[in-house]
Order: structure tokens, then C-alpha cells, then sequence
């Protein structure tokens, strides 16, 4: 034998001590994937289930989850959790009665102008899994499990579920799961689950449909009532039909643009596509609207602004770079130091053009 | 031309049919001198040195294009091919208002303008919920364990060179996400099927089924009752999967789609293929598979993608995406050119099953015909339907109603609503109804 295939033999060997827990379980795939460590299945292993399976130990009082919400989470949620703007709201809509009942009364009489996730959600293992893997949305996983709990604290406290002294930790969740207004507001009894039914230890009934047509071919009715007719306003909100349909085959698309043909601009500037992605690919339109304000301005808002004085620009690349707060409202906008000058300075030009996409 | 209607909205054959009799008289006997010169012009530019008369014929056929006069282009002038430039209309696109910033949002399938069953995969519909990312492969992992120890015998990470060397199968499937069609639960809202149905896409998959994978950790298949999927985006979306499909072999740890690898958009390098499941379950960009005893309730399955029943509860993992059809052509938002003969096509499919026969009505569901069913017909795939229309020139209302291998046969709106009511967001696979009207229009309404 070589020194050569010698040494190989002894790499083949050590590879195989270490499968020889059990890494091929039936040795059918040698020399595929390998044996997970301890840590790494730490580092990843990070749900919550509903009977607190996962969750590590730590605590938060509702006062520290206050403070990371106003600093992480506010500018996109609303002091309160009650903000429209980004996302539906976290908050609102459920009673101290129905903390008692555990099934929120507005769902069941069925006039809640809109559904809170408070209002929604069963089990509070979904607020602190969700909370740690994905939020704030910009920087998710960069919360301390504390600062977790604090933040589950301080919005159990705005739905009154928890005092405002609460200090929520593993030791007192499940009393925290005892008073979610939707606790019980959940069924599974349906035929939407595609695995084992509930009475042989699954979900569901087992596939059986909820609704019954059947094919019937002539004379199925009497009358055609029709529901329900496309609004004049959805007819046109979608942008020209014309040009999303083929301009050959047996059909057209019907033009919606308002304009006589002749008017339809032609589509494609490069310089004003590339600032698009640049923008869409650095987050800016996360947080800001071309025409609307998100959590910052709009950016036409920025360019009517700032319209005719000569040194904007420089201005608002270098505030773009710094980040700051002060100009549009007390919210702050976090410092954009991950992009190039040049890039800034040709966002900023965009912004004044009046952002457009094409 | 003398013969086509003027109403609104009618389109007119362009640009050959330009001119009417009375201009071509014009032209012909000299009295409109410059329409003269543009045809003097344009038969110059040729090497054919007679001037076409339209009597003659089509100028399309008698006046030869330049690619049929030229040299074309070479080859790879496009390493990786692009549609035809008259294509642009078939596109990706939000529906505005839907959702508020477009990392968290949805893009539609123009199913209005697609043929067979195969949505193209640049234009295959995208749903994020954290923005999406193009990941390098030799960097991603996927790692498998249990809740416990004893669920697996070995938790193993796999690398992509890993998941690539393992048998594969390849396979037909839709994807539709659960909220699909979820903006017309209470009233018609967007004026064509991109929007009404386009959360909809078909794919050829190729994959490593999970059940290979889950027996090389060594599982126990007596102890797992499910399994989490989770991404590696910022949302790392995470589902819970029945063991029960897991087993059968229907769940693939997919890479491939439509001969190449996954787009970013879909997944790039590893996704979850979950036959017959709504889209948020086949989590892409997999990273992790946790095997269990009880399920998770994770975000997507406690907060959102739970169906508001009429007396206020909460339908929670509801998955299975039941039988259901569109019709795509004529559908909202197009225009029928003339009278006439038309061919109605449209998709069924089902996550219980094979398709086993559409019918189709033109009268708003009175009387209804079986439409021809296109090959292949795979389970839990989509499934083309064709039949022969002749329209009258009268108003009607295009409707299609799909059966699956069950039995189960696609409900009403009256039926549906009946049951789930109208605030559920998820789930409506309801018959579709398209109005034609006089002047050729096709719009959505809803038929109870
Ligand atoms: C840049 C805007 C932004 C910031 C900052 C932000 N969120 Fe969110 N949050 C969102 C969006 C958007 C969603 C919905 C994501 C989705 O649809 O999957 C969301 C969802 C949630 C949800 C789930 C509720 C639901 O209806 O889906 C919770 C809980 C939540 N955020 C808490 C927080 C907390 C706590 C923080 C601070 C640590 C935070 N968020 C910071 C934008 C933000
Ligand atoms: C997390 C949210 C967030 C992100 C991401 C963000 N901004 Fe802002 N932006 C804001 C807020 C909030 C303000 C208002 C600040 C103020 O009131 O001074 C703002 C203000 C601005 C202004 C106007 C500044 C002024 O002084 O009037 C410009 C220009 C701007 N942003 C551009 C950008 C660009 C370009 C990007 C991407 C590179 C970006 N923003 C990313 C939140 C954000």
C-alpha cells in the first residue's frame, strides 16, 4: 500500500467513526450529509410551540418591552400597535370580557371593521416565535431572547391583558396563554387538513368537503342572478388592460389608460429603471412610497420640498448616508451607510426627477 | 370593413386593414396623393420593383418582411433567451392597493395570455413575506432533527452538493396560494384573471422526496406525527406538514423547476414541494426540518392563512386547496374581436387529486356542456380544458365548473357563502363567471 492510499484509507476511516452514531441509518447514501453538532442545532432551533416546547428562559416586564417597541418596532406599528399604515394592526378590537371568555365577542357578532392580529391569535407561543425569528422587519433575529419577552409583555399590556407591572418569563407564559381573548376562538373541525383526522390523533375530519354541487348539465335554474358587478373604479385601477394581454389572438385587451392611443408614452429610460432597483434592493421602499409616505415621506413629497434649491441634493445624500430624524416628523430614519456615494447621490437625483420607475 | 360593428370597445384588426374601401378607391384612382406616396415609399424600399395594390392581396404576403429579406441575428445574441418583444404584455404584476410594500406582497400570473399547463418560471407568481434573496448554494445547508431526541436516530446537515447526489424524481404540480381569488370573497373587486386568480402556477419539479431524507437521519416513523419546514429568509416562514404526506412520498426537497434550478423568486437553491397544499406550506429557501408530535402554530398558521367562519371561530390548518377551475380566455378585461367562432379555455385542479371532468356553460349556469380535457391529467397539477364556442353576438355569461377523482364537484358562491360565509379571505374556489357583453367586452361578475 502507498503512503498515499494509506492516508486515504485513514481519512475513509475517521469518516467512518464518525458516522458510526448512526449518521447513515440504513447506509444506503454513503458519503451523504453529515452529523449535525449540538451548537448548530442551537443556533437554528429556535420555535416556540404552543406548549412552550422551544422557548428558552428569560424575562421582560412590559416597561423594557415598551422601550424596545418605541426604538425597534413603533415606526412601523404605532406607538400602540394600533398602526394601519404598514401592516394591519397588532392591537385593538378585544374586550376585558373577552380575556374572560377566551373568544373575542366582535368576531362572533362579526362587526369588526377589521381583524387586529391580537384579535386573531390563540396561542401566545405565536407572538414570541414569530417576534424572535422575523421582527423588527428590517434587522430580524438581532433581539436578545429578554427583549422578546419584554416586547410580548408590553403588547399583552395594550390588549389589558397582563398589568402594567407584569414581568412576563418560561414561569408565567402559560398564565399569559390562560387570558388570550382568542384562546378558544380556533376549530379544526374541517376537512382541509391533508394528514391523519383528529380521531386518530391528527387534525380535522378526516378530508370530508364542506360544500355539495353537483354536475348538474340542463335546466339547473330557473333565473341567472348575478351578485355582484366589477366597479367602475377596479376597472381602471389595475392600470391599461390593453397592455397586459397579447396583441395577437382571438382577444384584446380592453384599454382602460383613459388616453387616446397616441398618448401612451413608450415605456423604458435605463437611468430611471436602475435607481428603481437600486431602491427596491436597498429597503427605501420598505419605508417610503413614490407618491405616499409609509413611515417616511413620499418621495414626490421630498422633491416638492426641496424643488429649486441648489444644494438639496447634497443635503439629502448626506442625510440619507447619517440617517436622522427632525425634517418630517419624530420619526427616525435609520442611517442608509450600507450603499455606495455614488449610488446615494443617484438615488437622491431620482428622488428630485420625481422617482419615476421608467 | 363595411361589414365590422363600431361599438365601443370593438378593436380593429390593425394595420393591415388600415384603410377602408372608400380610402383604397381613393388611392387608386389618384385622389388622395399622399397615401399614394407612403405605398410608392414603402414598395421602394424593396427589391420587388411592382407596386402593390391592396385589391391584389394582403401586403403582409405580397410585400416581403425584412426577415424574410435579411440576414437575422446569431446565435447566443441571448445566452439565456427572452420572449419575443410582443410579449411585454404578459407580465408579473402587484395588484395595487393589495398590500403595502412590495417585500411583503404578492406578484400575479398573467393566466390571461398562457397556453397547456406550464406557467413559464419567470412568470411563475411570487409571494414573499420578508423580501426575497438569491442565495448563494455554497453557502446554504439544510438541516434535519427531531423536537426530541428519538425522533431521529441522526440529525444530519445536508449540503446542496449533498441534496443533489440523492436519487431524484421529477413531477407536475400546481401551487396555489391559499388567499388566490381571496379579494372576491364578498363582491367582485379586480377586473381580470391575472388578479382574480393569478396566486396560480404549474411546474415541472424535480426533488429528492423528504421520506428519502427523513429515513437517512433514521426516523421513527411510529413517534412523528409532523414535521416544521422552515426557510432561510428573514421571515425563516416556517409550516407545519402532515407526516402522513411526508410517507406517501408526495413531499419533495425540490431544486429543480422546468428543466433548470429554482428562480430566486421560488426558492433558489431548495424549496418544499407539498402536492395538493397551499403555496405558503412549500417553504421556500428550506433550511430546516424539525420532525414532531404536535403542531406549531407558527405565524402563518395562527395569525393569517386561518379561515373567519360566520359564527366568529377561526378554521385553523386548513391546507388542502379543493377543486376548482378558471376560465382564461375569454376572461375579464379582454375583448372578443367579432361574432363568431371561439375557442373557451381555461385551467382545473385539484389538491385531492386528479381533474376528472369540467363543464362549461355560456347562459350563467342554466344549461352546461363537458369540455374537452387536454393531456396529460396528473394529480394535483393544473389541467387545460378546451371547448367550441360560437358567440352570437348576444350578452353571456362564461362559467366553468370542475369535478376531481373524489366526486367533489366545484361550488357556487351561493353554495360556498352559504357555508364559510364572506369574510374567510382563504379557500374561495367558487365558480368563476365572465359577462360578454354586445360590444364583445368581457368583464367579472359574480353568479350566485
Ligand atoms: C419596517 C417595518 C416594521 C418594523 C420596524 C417592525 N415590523 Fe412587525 N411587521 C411588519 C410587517 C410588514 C409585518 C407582516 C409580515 C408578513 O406579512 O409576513 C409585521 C408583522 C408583525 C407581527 C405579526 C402580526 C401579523 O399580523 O402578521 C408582529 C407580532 C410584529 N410584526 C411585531 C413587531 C415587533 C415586536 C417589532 C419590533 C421589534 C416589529 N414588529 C417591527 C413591519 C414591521
Ligand atoms: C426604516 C425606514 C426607512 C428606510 C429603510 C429609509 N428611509 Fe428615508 N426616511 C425615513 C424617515 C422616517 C424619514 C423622515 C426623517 C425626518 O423626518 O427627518 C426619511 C427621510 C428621507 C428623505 C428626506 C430627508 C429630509 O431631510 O427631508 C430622503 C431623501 C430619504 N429618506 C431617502 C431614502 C433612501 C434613498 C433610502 C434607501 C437607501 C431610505 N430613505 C431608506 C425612513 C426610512
Amino acid at each position: 500500500m502507498s503512503r498515499f492510499s494509506k492516508s486515504l484509507t485513514r481519512v475513509a476511516m475517521i469518516a467512518l467513526a464518525a458516522c458510526a452514531t448512526g449518521a447513515l441509518a440504513d447506509g444506503k447514501y454513503a458519503g451523504v450529509g453529515r452529523a449535525a453538532k449540538p451548537a448548530e442545532i442551537h443556533a437554528w432551533d429556535i420555535d416556540v410551540r404552543p406548549d412552550f416546547k422551544g422557548l428558552r428562559p428569560g424575562s421582560g416586564s412590559v416597561d423594557q418591552g415598551q422601550e424596545t417597541w418605541e426604538a425597534k418596532c413603533a415606526s412601523c406599528h404605532g406607538s400602540f400597535g394600533e398602526s394601519n399604515e404598514v401592516h394591519t394592526p397588532l392591537i385593538g378590537g378585544t374586550t376585558k370580557d373577552d380575556v374572560k371568555t377566551g373568544h373575542v365577542l366582535s368576531l362572533v357578532k362579526g362587526d369588526a371593521p377589521q381583524r387586529s392580529a391580537i384579535m386573531k391569535v390563540a396561542t401566545v407561543s405565536t407572538l414570541f416565535d414569530y417576534i424572535n425569528r422575523a421582527m423588527p422587519l428590517t434587522t430580524p433575529k438581532s433581539l436578545t431572547n429578554d427583549e422578546v419577552y419584554g416586547l410580548v409583555a408590553y403588547l399583552l399590556n395594550l390588549a389589558e391583558i397582563v398589568p402594567g407591572d407584569f414581568v412576563l418569563s418560561d414561569k408565567n407564559i402559560a398564565e399569559a396563554q390562560a387570558r388570550m381573548p382568542n384562546r378558544n376562538g380556533m376549530t379544526t373541525n374541517h376537512g382541509m387538513w391533508p394528514g391523519a383526522p383528529a380521531s386518530k390523533g391528527g387534525i380535522g375530519n378526516g378530508g370530508k368537503p364542506d360544500v355539495k354541487n353537483t354536475a348538474c348539465m340542463s335546466n339547473c335554474k330557473t333565473e341567472v342572478k348575478v351578485g355582484s358587478l366589477l366597479p367602475v373604479y377596479a376597472e381602471t385601477a389595475h392600470g391599461n388592460l390593453a397592455e397586459q394581454n397579447r396583441p395577437v389572438g382571438p382577444v384584446r385587451g380592453k384599454d382602460t389608460s383613459g388616453k387616446a392611443p397616441a398618448e401612451v408614452k413608450p415605456a423604458a429610460q435605463s437611468d430611471n429603471a436602475a435607481a428603481t432597483k437600486l431602491a427596491n434592493d436597498n429597503g427605501c421602499m420598505a419605508c417610503h412610497g413614490v407618491a405616499n409616505k409609509i413611515v417616511g415621506p413620499g418621495y414626490n413629497e421630498v422633491a416638492a420640498r426641496y424643488k429649486g434649491q441648489a444644494d438639496a441634493e447634497a443635503k439629502l445624500a448626506a442625510k440619507v448616508r447619517a440617517g436622522g430624524q427632525g425634517a418630517w416628523g419624530a420619526i427616525p430614519m435609520p442611517p442608509q451607510s450600507q450603499l455606495k456615494d455614488e449610488d446615494i447621490r443617484r438615488l437622491v437625483k431620482w428622488i428630485m426627477s420625481g422617482a419615476k420607475a421608467q | 370593413m363595411a361589414d365590422q360593428p363600431t361599438q365601443r370597445g370593438r378593436v380593429r384588426p390593425a394595420p393591415e386593414h388600415f384603410l377602408t374601401e372608400a380610402d383604397i378607391a381613393e388611392v387608386k384612382d389618384g385622389r388622395r396623393d399622399f397615401l399614394r406616396k407612403a405605398f410608392l415609399t414603402a414598395s421602394a424600399a424593396m427589391a420587388a420593383p411592382a407596386i402593390v395594390r391592396a385589391e391584389d392581396g394582403d401586403p403582409n404576403i405580397l410585400t416581403l418582411p425584412p426577415w424574410t429579406t435579411s440576414l437575422g441575428q446569431p446565435v447566443a445574441a441571448r445566452p439565456y433567451g427572452l420572449p419575443s418583444q410582443y410579449e411585454k404584455g404578459l407580465q408579473r404584476r402587484e395588484s395595487p392597493g393589495l398590500t403595502r410594500m412590495s417585500q411583503v406582497s404578492v406578484a400575479f400570473t398573467p393566466l390571461q395570455g398562457l397556453f397547456g399547463i406550464i406557467t413559464p418560471s419567470g412568470l411563475h407568481f411570487e409571494r414573499h413575506h420578508q423580501g426575497w434573496s438569491d442565495i448563494d448554494p455554497s453557502k446554504h445547508r439544510l438541516m434535519v432533527h427531531g423536537t426530541d431526541d428519538g425522533f431521529v436516530k441522526q440529525p444530519k446537515v445536508y449540503t446542496v452538493d449533498d441534496i443533489l447526489r440523492l436519487p431524484p424524481v421529477s413531477r407536475m404540480h400546481f401551487i396555489e396560494c391559499g388567499a388566490n381569488t381571496g379579494m372576491e370573497w364578498g363582491n367582485v373587486a379586480v377586473p381580470t384573471v391575472q388578479y382574480s386568480h393569478g396566486m396560480l402556477s404549474c411546474s415541472e419539479f424535480t426533488g429528492v422526496p423528504l421520506r428519502l431524507i427523513l429515513e437517512d437521519c433514521g426516523i421513527d416513523w411510529k413517534k412523528a406525527k409532523y414535521v416544521l419546514a422552515e426557510g432561510a429568509d428573514g421571515s425563516s416562514m416556517t409550516r407545519t406538514i402532515p407526516i402522513e404526506l411526508v410517507q406517501s412520498d408526495e413531499v419533495l426537497v425540490a431544486y429543480g423547476q422546468n428543466g433548470e434550478m429554482l428562480r430566486p423568486e421560488n426558492g433558489y437553491p431548495l424549496r418544499l414541494v407539498v402536492p395538493g397544499v397551499q403555496g405558503v406550506s412549500w417553504v421556500k429557501w428550506l433550511r430546516r426540518i424539525e420532525v414532531g408530535d404536535k403542531p406549531w402554530a407558527t405565524k402563518d398558521e395562527a395569525i393569517h392563512y386561518i379561515d373567519l367562519m360566520p359564527d366568529g371561530q377561526h378554521r385553523q390548518y386548513t391546507s388542502t386547496q379543493e377543486c376548482k377551475s378558471v376560465i382564461t380566455t375569454p376572461s375579464g378585461g379582454q375583448i372578443l374581436l367579432d361574432k363568431g367562432f371561439y375557442n373557451i379555455s381555461g385551467l382545473a385542479w385539484s389538491g385531492r387529486g386528479k381533474v376528472k371532468q369540467v363543464d362549461v356553460s355560456t347562459d350563467g349556469g342554466i344549461n352546461w356542456r363537458r369540455a374537452r380535457i387536454e393531456g396529460p391529467v396528473n394529480s394535483k397539477c393544473l389541467t387545460r380544458f378546451n371547448i367550441d364556442w360560437v358567440w352570437d353576438g348576444k350578452p353571456a355569461i362564461l362559467q366553468s365548473r370542475a369535478m376531481d377523482e373524489t366526486g367533489y364537484v366545484q361550488p357556487s358562491y351561493g353554495q360556498l357563502r352559504a357555508v364559510r360565509g364572506t369574510k374567510s379571505i382563504y379557500h374561495n374556489n367558487a365558480i368563476q363567471s365572465w359577462k360578454v357583453a354586445e360590444s364583445g367586452e368581457v368583464s367579472n361578475v359574480q353568479v350566485l
